[in-house]
């Protein structure tokens, strides 16, 4: 019977047909942009950057990182490549892997002066606090006006303090320009209290884990991984909060979240 | 008694093995690639209704300014409901006609949205309303993620169908998931939805 059943779909030949268009379809789809190299906090492929604008970036994004765990990234693109900047966007943030694994707490301010599109790419993890309509305030307020001008550094400065303004829990209008005060409020507090709660759960899942491990040995663990083709990001989570220098994405992952404006 | 121990962990030590080796030569795939199937067609879910979510509010706010657009508006809201009201069979992912069906419910719902954003366009009132603003981002977020969440489900049946269908996996499958059926994917593009009919 089993093998009936299996004679029936290989013979139909019209869904096979079928399927095999939309594989090509689906193939055709998932061809992917280029994506510059992530070479630090700031990537400024398009050189619209001052050297201490991408300095005094680096550092409020180090700082941030340090005290919250959450990765935020600057960069400028020389070219979308045809890519609208939504499409573009979101696997950027995947193959950068920004964020920590599995919290996905990254968010990206993406630039393209060339098409003349900004965006605020939200990771999974930070939808909740950096929502769309914040995203869509800050680059109507902070980021546009500036770049009307032409002025990026003032622009992208602008954006970033909102950004880490709204992470760490304020309005985005703290993070006005004419104040120049370099460091954003944070909460530590919050940071202490996760701890806290992933200790209470990471513990007991890594007793169990363990035993788990232990028992079953290596059946099951070659497949738990494996199938997913996106999360290219790599490196670990916590070894990243030093400086500029070696950087690299936590693992994190994007599915869109954000908002875009264009000037 | 010793010999008894030995001999009871090298049976545990063999099952070990022999569990290894299978999963090695890939019987788990199929389910794997299944489950994400399954997952990322909860997002699909998941997005949808965070839309189907936004659209009374909404409707609320452009009908304080533009009363006189009736015709767009029930538009909208009759498409929510009727994509809404959509019973989704549990086999919806094997079941052509079911998922064809709520690929148009939902088409329709993206081009009642897309005509209601054009209408918008005329009032400038309420185009600077804030509450409309804030509205109008969380849906372009949300038809954004839609589109990611759609793209990441044809991904992964994809993935899926192949394998279901090339030929170790299939062998396998014939043998040990008979039940696992090629997935639907969608037909129609995003694009190809979100054209608004503008009317003057």
């Amino acid at each position: 019977m089993r093998v009936r059943a299996w004679a029936d779909s290989g013979t139909n030949a019209a869904a096979a047909l079928l399927l095999l268009l939309l594989i090509l379809a689906s193939s055709a789809l998932a061809s992917q942009p280029k994506f510059p190299p992530l070479t630090g906090r700031v990537v400024d492929d398009a050189g619209v950057l001052s050297a201490s604008t991408q300095s005094q970036l680096t550092d409020m994004l180090a700082a941030h990182e340090a005290a919250t765990g959450e990765q935020v990234v600057v960069v400028t693109l020389d070219s979308l490549q045809g890519y609208t900047i939504e499409d573009y966007g979101y696997q950027l943030g995947r193959y950068w892997g920004i964020g920590q694994k599995g919290k996905n707490t990254g968010a990206i301010l993406i630039v393209a002066p060339k098409e003349h599109k900004v965006r605020i790419e939200v990771g999974y993890g930070l939808e909740g606090t950096l929502t769309d309509a914040i995203s869509a305030t800050i680059i109507q307020n902070y980021i546009l006006p500036s770049f009307k001008r032409g002025d990026f550094d003032a622009g992208v400065m602008a954006g970033t303090k909102s950004i880490l303004s709204v992470l760490g829990g304020n309005s985005p209008d703290t993070g006005q320009p004419e104040s120049s005060a370099p460091a954003v409020p944070y909460q530590p507090p919050r940071g202490v209290q996760i701890a806290i709660i992933l200790g209470f759960f990471l513990f007991p899942l890594l007793v169990f884990s363990v035993i788990v491990f232990a028992m079953i040995s290596s059946v099951g663990n070659r497949s738990r991984y494996g199938g997913s083709s996106w999360n290219t990001g790599g490196g670990s989570s916590w070894g990243s909060s030093d400086g500029g220098g070696g950087f690299s994405g936590g693992g994190g992952s994007f599915g869109g979240g954000g908002a875009s404006g264009s000037w | 008694m010793r010999s008894k121990h030995f001999r009871a962990l090298t049976v545990i030590a063999a099952i070990g093995f022999a569990l290894a080796g299978v999963s090695g030569c890939g019987v788990n795939k199929i389910p794997t690639l299944d489950e994400q199937v399954k997952a990322t067609w909860s997002e699909v879910l998941n997005q949808y209704q965070r839309r189907s979510d936004l659209i009374p509010n909404l409707v609320e706010t452009v009908k304080g300014y533009a009363h006189q657009e009736q015709q767009v508006l029930t538009q909208v809201t009759e498409a929510r409901a009727h994509a809404t009201q959509m019973q989704l069979p549990a086999d919806i992912l094997s079941n052509p006609q079911a998922f064809h069906q709520f690929e148009q419910n939902q088409a329709a719902v993206t081009g009642a949205l897309g005509r209601l954003l054009a209408v918008a366009e005329a009032y400038p009132d309420l185009k600077s309303n804030q509450n409309f603003l804030t509205l109008q981002s969380q849906l372009e977020g949300t038809e954004n993620r839609i589109t990611v969440a759609r793209r990441d489900y044809i991904l992964a049946v994809q993935e899926y169908n192949t394998a279901l269908r090339t030929i170790p996996q299939r062998w396998i499958a014939s043998i040990l998931y008979p039940d696992m059926k090629v997935r639907e994917t969608f037909t129609i593009t995003e694009q190809a939805q979100q054209v608004p009919q503008v009317k003057f």
